[in-house]
């Protein structure tokens, strides 16, 4: 019975998934890998990254995504973890108090409340999304360090929210790599029409 | 909390009602032999699977026989899965090379899969291959739900039949189980997956390119692979750059479909359905979400059918939904009251329209607080386990919910099968004080409860009770438990606590930071899940049997009724009563000890 | 006769009975005893460890102060007195009845007889060397020596030292009057009695035996309650167990505050476990029986009571249970042709010299309504024809007239042979008469030669007793089926049902009917309850689940029954079921009471016994208690204390009233399992008080 049952669920079934899956849904099955431009990776080609999978940003030109605890590196995709860290714990408070300084340090002013997703570990360490507050918030920082208007980098962030899905599922957020991506492609093509000009 | 969160979590509950009853009609006639025209096709299937095994579906089992096949049936199946693991590196589809599982934890996970616990001292990607998650892993969350399910009808019919000592056929049910029911939804859910993002593929681990090279500074090693100490004595550090990132993937769909219909919940990776690959968009969680309850709440209608009065199952959901309901309501209130002393840091942790706010440690932004409470306490109300969010990074009540659904003994919606016979158990006693209460010896659905009944309900509930407090007692005591826990004192408590509350229960979600991937762990953790799922489920077979065996009485207006409010509010309180005032000394101790520090110190 | 019930009935806490408990209750502290209740067994564990705990401290290595160990120790003490108490006091009862019984089973000289004859040789003989089968004679005077069946011979019984029932009872031979109980005394006349126990084995006996619970057994109920509150107790036993190491550690992790001590963890165990149900359980199912007793209903086993609340199906005999016994005349019906004056006088002449409550009846209704006076039947030079089995009519001779009155075909041979007519007319009055289940009686007369002459018909009716109609009503909501069983033909029998609210009736009933009756009902899963008397009710009564016979009944009836009612009423079976249903809600009350109990000591105990640990959890010492150290100690007195004040409900019962399972459920729940859950926050807090006042704590 165990062997008919092995064959049955344990070879048969997944086998089925995976054709129909690698048919009808190549992408998605196979990881939503992205290209620079953000769109889905059709055949070869180097990936840019998953569009579901965050990738760690320090830098003041780009949006940072979310604190992630894996090791050893954050944003570590083949070993996703959390802190796992009590709210009690005090490593987890001198966590956030070096967070929340270094982000001070990044220009928010002090009286300006930070979103508590920009501070807090992600459960899988591979969040690839913020929350729209946590977006806005680094809008400054962002435009100033790539010398773009805080308006054009706004517009950029409000046309990368992502709305509660059919309307009413999930949390309206912010896919970091896809913003970050989107916002080296205006810089690209804004070289490209500087060079083109002339 | 928003209207917005209020109104998925009421969709959730509405959409798992609805569709208690027409799947809960479908596996009454599956198991009654009366299989629904549009899954007949597989019937030929069935009967191949009978030919090939040398089974004989008109021979039926007395309870010895029942509980012995499913025995038997566990124990090859635990010797499989452990040679699978063990021997992984020389067998195909071992694309990342994943070296032989150590002897410790292939027992434990052995143990645990096929106890429908699905509990993983070890992170799915960096441990197993595809072909172990196949053929071992999966294979056993379809069978060990499917056992389950077995065991719920075997009972089931201990109250239909009348004087016989026939409960049905084993492995008829374990394939009916899983052939008509776990199979046809699992490929519907797994598809529905992968449309979302959820991976499914045999390629080895992908890589990207990282917009952003890093870097990170590890211990040198000397050749021996030593850490190398400077002249301070500190180690030496080197930087190691990162330009690229290793994208982890697998068969995860397929897995994942069964691990939340079948109550599973041992995830595909480590993070378990945190992990984007494994939950990829609001909806994927949606449906992950529901299927956790779907079955467990059909079958509670399944069983109305089965024993000729719909308002039986009616009441037992009706119980089993309030249940989940405050609690639920207990758990999303704590997780959106964080740590007030982040607002002194300058945190902003109300929610609002453009963030999720709350306790956001551990918890992923696409679902935020109200969806990361809504899987914390249905995964544990089942016995499913997987998670969508770190408990261990739960406010001390938050994370005191999952923990005490378990001490209940899983018996909210519960385990597929198991969850409703661990749910009967408790009506058992019930009916017994509330029958005395009208002064007759107590009978349900027809069947008196007397001595023998009583002896077996007694040793279902204990057996787990036992499991998590001495699990937990001698964890404590060895050497190891200081280097498994990862925060201090209360908490550090609650997270061995909660690790033998899962176990002993068979849920199989954890305080992830505890650290159990040790021999010392490994081996308690294993016993306790053993002890969880056997000594209940045999009782239970053999309850099934002394009922079976039974008179029918005929109901009057003196017989207790059991379908109406007041026998549900009377359920609820014993399940609360007699679960949970075992656990208040620990749970004392534990998280509402860090609850009361936590705000005490305000 | 329920009079005897009450005069037999001592108050709650009779003074003799208590002082005998007290002592009782010491000696039940043995281990031996104590062992047969898990719950109590631990409490004694309990008690002794702490007892040790105490001396310990007093050697100065004590793990708190000795006064504190030795309050909690002697507390548990306490629980366990109280708890023999109890059933002590439950005993006690039994034991004050036992004692009552026990002198009339004296040893007296019998008359044997060496034949079993009234004229054969007397051999006089100890009644304790008699055995089974001798035959002795008792005369007026004497007592029965051993209980036995009259073979010859009519006499006047008092049998008020078995039932407390004073008026005499007649006992004759054959019938199902003929057995005697030993330890009765004979008024007038004498009986030849065929021995049918041996000593120490009579009804006497087995009475004393039962009441006294010497070897009282537990009930199956009794025993699936045990198996749960044993199953409880390993559960808080555990939880228990487990907090040491649970302490240990986070003490040694922490690095401050004190491992909880035993002394506290026998303490909450104790208040954990289900003690309160658990003293008082067997003091339950005993005081259930003296419950019966006091009914005067000897109930041969602790099983018998129990079965009787589960009873759904109760078979009662229309006679004497439902209907007055006898039948009324309630019409006069004339003939045509005949003034009903006429009728109503032939008819009271006809039953002037007729005893039979029939006639009597007659007598009356023509008085009462047609304002004839009875008169002497001597002085009219009447001569009365008694009612024999050959002619079926019974009349009066007078002056040449003949009056006779019976049944409709016997009247109707009578005048056919007097060269009368039957009026056709007549016939359908009677057969309407019959249909609706009463009984026609036609009155003819012949007079001087002539033609004989129907007078008319006489309605005689079964009166249906009052308030039956709402008991049975009653037994419907609490779910229990009412079967008439009736010698009756099915027409007469569907109307008395009718009358009397009856669910379903059996007519014609021969012993074989009753039997295939109740086996069909048990078959169907019911439980079926009936009585008897007579020897031919004997394989019905073993085959019923509950079986009541009556005392008057024979030796047979009585043997095959699990029940006897010393009053003989029938209609006692409904207290039999109420009495069992009461023993059985009883136990779940306290049951519930005793787990929601458990709730309030939780608060009392967890931040006492926590406190140096974590100080925080003081928060959770709602009931504001004092110290630590007197609220683990209110708690415990409390747990003490609540068996005390629960005895006369265990004794007594939880009061029962006739309703449907629902609202009964909702009331016991309402009352047993919210008063459980509020009652000890007062409770303690009160004793918490009060040990602040008293500088205890």
């Amino acid at each position: 019975m165990l062997i008919v049952m092995t064959v049955l669920t344990g070879l048969i079934y997944p086998l089925v998934i995976t054709g129909i899956a690698q048919v009808v849904f190549p992408s998605q099955a196979n990881g939503s890998l992205i290209d620079r431009e953000g769109k889905p990776l059709a055949g070869g080609g180097a990936a840019a990254g998953s569009a579901l999978i965050g990738q760690p940003f320090d830098a003041p030109q780009y949006f940072w995504g979310r604190p992630s605890a894996t090791a050893p590196f954050p944003y570590h995709a083949g070993a996703s973890t959390g802190s796992n860290w009590a709210v009690t714990n005090p490593s987890q408070t001198d966590a956030i108090k070096a967070r929340v300084a270094k982000l001070r340090e990044s220009g928010i002013p002090a009286g300006q409340p930070i979103p508590v997703d920009l501070v807090t570990a992600s459960g899988s360490g591979l969040d690839p999304h913020i929350s729209v507050a946590a977006a806005r918030i680094q809008i400054a920082r962002v435009a100033s360090a790539r010398g773009m208007s805080e308006q054009n980098v706004r517009r950029l962030v409000e046309q990368h929210i992502e709305a509660r899905q059919f309307g009413i599922w999930g949390e309206p957020r912010v896919n970091v790599l896809r913003l970050n991506l989107a916002l080296d492609a205006v810089r690209a093509e804004s070289r490209l029409a500087a060079v083109g000009a002339p | 909390m928003s209207a917005w969160e209020w109104a998925q979590l009421a969709l959730y509950f509405v959409v798992l009602l609805l569709l208690a009853k027409p799947l809960g009609a479908f596996m009454a006639a599956v198991y009654e032999g009366r299989i629904p025209g549009f899954v007949r096709f597989l019937a030929p299937v069935e009967r191949g699977i009978y030919r090939v095994c040398g089974v004989r579906p008109e021979v039926e089992h007395n309870w010895k026989q029942y509980a012995i096949a499913m025995l038997m049936f566990h124990v090859v199946g635990f010797v499989f899965l452990y040679g699978l693991q063990r021997l992984q590196v020389y067998l195909p589809l071992n694309p990342a090379n994943m070296a032989a599982v150590t002897p410790d934890c292939s027992f434990n996970t052995s143990v645990s899969f096929v106890t429908n616990t699905n509990w993983q001292g070890y992170g799915g990607e960096t441990t197993m291959s595809y072909l172990t998650q196949m053929l071992g892993l999966t294979v056993q969350n379809f069978v060990s739900a499917a056992a389950g399910m077995a065991v719920l009808v075997a009972l089931i019919r201990g109250f239909v039949r009348r004087q016989t000592n026939a409960i049905g056929n084993y492995w008829v049910d374990l394939t009916r189980s899983t052939l008509y029911i776990l199979l046809p939804l699992s490929i519907v859910l797994a598809l529905a997956l992968v449309s979302q993002g959820v991976v499914q593929t045999f390629r080895p681990y992908q890589t990207a390119t990282l917009l952003q090279p890093t870097s990170y500074q590890q211990p040198k090693l000397d050749a021996e692979g030593n850490p190398l100490k400077d002249g301070q004595g500190e180690p030496v550090m080197d930087t190691v750059a990162v330009s690229e990132q290793a994208l982890a993937v697998g068969p995860a769909a397929s897995q994942i479909a069964i691990k939340q219909l079948g109550t599973n919940g041992g995830g595909f990776f480590n993070v378990n359905s945190a992990h984007p690959f494994e939950n990829s968009t609001p909806f994927s969680n949606f449906l992950e979400c529901l299927a956790i309850l779907l079955i467990p709440a059909a079958l509670c209608y399944t069983f109305g059918v089965m024993v000729k009065d719909t308002r039986q199952g009616w009441a037992l959901l009706a119980a089993m939904t309030v249940m989940c309901l405050g609690f639920l309501a207990l758990c999303v209130h704590q997780e959106y009251h964080p740590d007030p002393q982040l607002a002194a840091l300058g945190v902003m942790t109300t929610d609002g329209a453009d963030m999720p706010g709350g306790n956001l440690e551990g918890k992923e932004v696409r679902f935020g607080v109200a969806n990361s409470a809504l899987w914390a306490t249905t995964t544990t109300c089942a016995s499913n386990g997987s998670v969508n969010s770190m408990h261990d990074s739960y406010m001390p009540v938050g994370g005191l919910v999952p923990m005490v659904l378990m001490q209940l003994g899983e018996v909210i919606y519960g385990g597929v099968g198991s969850g409703l016979y661990g749910m009967i158990v408790f009506v058992v006693i019930t009916v017994f004080i509330g029958g005395l209460m009208v002064g007759r010896t107590p009978e349900y659905l027809g069947k008196k409860i007397e001595a023998h009944e009583m002896k077996m309900a007694s040793i279902a509930v204990l057996a787990p009770c036992l499991a998590v407090l001495a699990g937990t007692a001698i964890a404590v005591m060895t050497a190891q438990v200081s280097a498994s826990i990862c925060n201090p004192l209360p908490h550090g408590f609650s997270q061995v606590l909660y690790a033998f509350s899962s176990a002993g229960n068979n849920n199989g979600s954890a305080f992830a930071g505890f650290g159990a991937n040790n021999p010392t762990m490994n081996l308690l953790l294993g016993l306790a899940m053993l002890t969880g799922r056997f000594w209940v489920k045999i009782p239970v077979i053999a309850l099934a049997g002394a009922l079976a065996a039974k008179k029918h009485i005929p109901v009057s207006d003196g017989t207790l009724p059991t379908h109406t409010p007041l026998f549900v509010a009377m359920l609820i309180a014993v399940v609360l009563i007699v679960g949970a005032l075992t656990f208040i000394p620990g749970l004392a101790l534990g998280p509402i000890a860090e609850h009361v520090q936590l705000f005490a110190a305000k | 006769m329920m009079t005897t019930a009450h005069s037999k009935s001592r108050p709650l806490f009779d003074p003799p009975i208590v002082r005998r408990a007290l002592l009782d209750s010491l000696i039940k502290l043995h281990p031996r005893h104590q062992v047969r209740n898990p719950v109590m067994f631990v409490v004694l564990v309990g008690a002794v460890l702490t007892l040790i705990l105490f001396f310990q401290a007093l050697g100065g290595h004590g793990e708190a102060s000795p006064l504190f160990i030795l309050a909690i120790s002697l507390w548990l003490w306490f629980t366990l007195l109280f708890a023999n108490f109890a059933e002590a006091m439950a005993e006690g009862r039994g034991k004050a009845q036992a004692d009552t019984l026990r002198k009339a089973r004296r040893e007296i000289v019998a008359h044997k007889l060496a034949e079993p004859r009234r004229s054969a040789a007397i051999v006089p003989t100890p009644s304790t060397e008699l055995h089974k089968g001798d035959c002795v004679l008792v005369e007026a005077g004497a007592f029965i020596p051993l209980d036995g069946e009259v073979i010859e011979g009519v006499a006047s019984v008092d049998e008020s030292a078995v039932t407390g029932e004073s008026a005499p009872v007649i006992r004759e031979s054959g019938g199902d009057r003929s057995a005697v109980t030993g330890g009765t005394r004979v008024l007038s006349d004498w009986l030849v009695i065929r021995i049918t126990s041996n000593p120490g084995e009579s009804f006497i006996d087995r009475m004393i035996g039962l009441v006294e619970g010497a070897k009282r057994q537990k009930t199956p109920n009794e025993i699936a309650l045990n198996i749960l509150l044993a199953g409880m107790t390993i559960i808080f036993l555990m939880a228990v167990a487990t907090l040491l190491p649970f302490s240990l550690f986070t003490v040694t992790a922490l690095g401050h505050g004190d491992v909880i001590t035993i002394t506290v963890l026998v303490a909450l165990l104790v208040c954990l476990i289900p003690t309160t149900i658990g003293g008082l359980l067997s003091a339950i199912g005993i005081a259930g029986m003296d419950r019966m007793i006091q009914a005067n209903v000897i109930a041969m086993s602790g099983r018998a009571v129990e079965a009787a609340g589960d009873v759904d199906t109760l078979l009662l005999d229309k006679t004497g249970t439902i209907t007055l016994g006898n039948r009324e005349a309630t019409e006069f019906i004339a003939a045509d042709g005949v003034r009903i004056e006429e009728l109503a006088d032939a008819a009271q002449l006809s039953s002037l010299a007729d005893e039979t409550p029939e006639g009597r009846s007659i007598v009356v209704l023509a008085k009462h309504k047609y304002g004839l006076r009875g008169r002497d039947i001597e002085k009219m030079h009447a001569h009365f024809v008694p009612f024999t089995a050959q002619t079926r009519m019974s009349g009066v001779d007078m002056s040449g007239t003949r009056i006779r009155k019976g049944a409709a075909d016997a009247i109707q041979r009578f005048v056919e042979a007097e060269k009368g007519v039957f009026p056709p007319n007549l016939r359908s009055t009677i057969d309407s008469i019959a249909k609706k289940g009463e009984t026609p009686l036609v009155v003819a007369q012949a007079a001087n030669g002539g033609p004989a002459r129907v007078l008319g018909a006489v309605r005689l009716k079964d009166i249906v007793k009052g308030g039956i109609r709402d008991r049975f009503a009653q037994l419907r909501t609490m779910g229990i089926k009412t079967i008439m069983i009736t010698g009756d033909n099915p027409l007469t029998a569907a109307s008395i049902a009718a009358e009397a609210g009856v669910d379903d009736f059996l007519a014609e009933a021969t012993p074989e009917a009753k039997l295939k009756l109740i086996r069909e009902n048990q078959a169907g899963g019911r439980l079926v309850a009936m009585c008897g008397d007579g020897t031919n009710d004997a394989p019905a009564l073993a085959q019923a689940d509950v079986a009541v016979a009556m005392n008057t009944g024979t030796q047979a009836a009585k043997e095959a029954g699990n029940m006897v009612d010393l009053d003989s009423n029938p209609t006692k079976l409904i207290e039999v079921v109420e009495i069992g249903k009461q023993l059985l809600i009883t136990r779940g009350a306290l049951t519930t009471f005793s787990i929601a109990n458990d709730v309030s000591k939780y608060f009392a105990i967890i931040p006492a016994a926590f406190v140096t640990t974590y100080p925080a959890l003081g928060a959770l010492n709602i009931m504001g208690l004092a110290t630590p150290q007197s609220a683990i100690l209110s708690a415990v007195i409390f747990n003490a204390l609540i068996i005390i004040a629960l005895i006369p409900l265990a004794l007594r019962g939880v009061k029962y009233r006739a309703a449907r399972a629902q609202s009964l459920l909702s009331w016991n729940l309402f009352v047993y399992g919210v008063g459980g859950l509020l009652i000890p926050f007062v409770g303690i807090k009160l004793i918490d008080l009060l040990l602040v006042a008293l500088r205890l704590a």
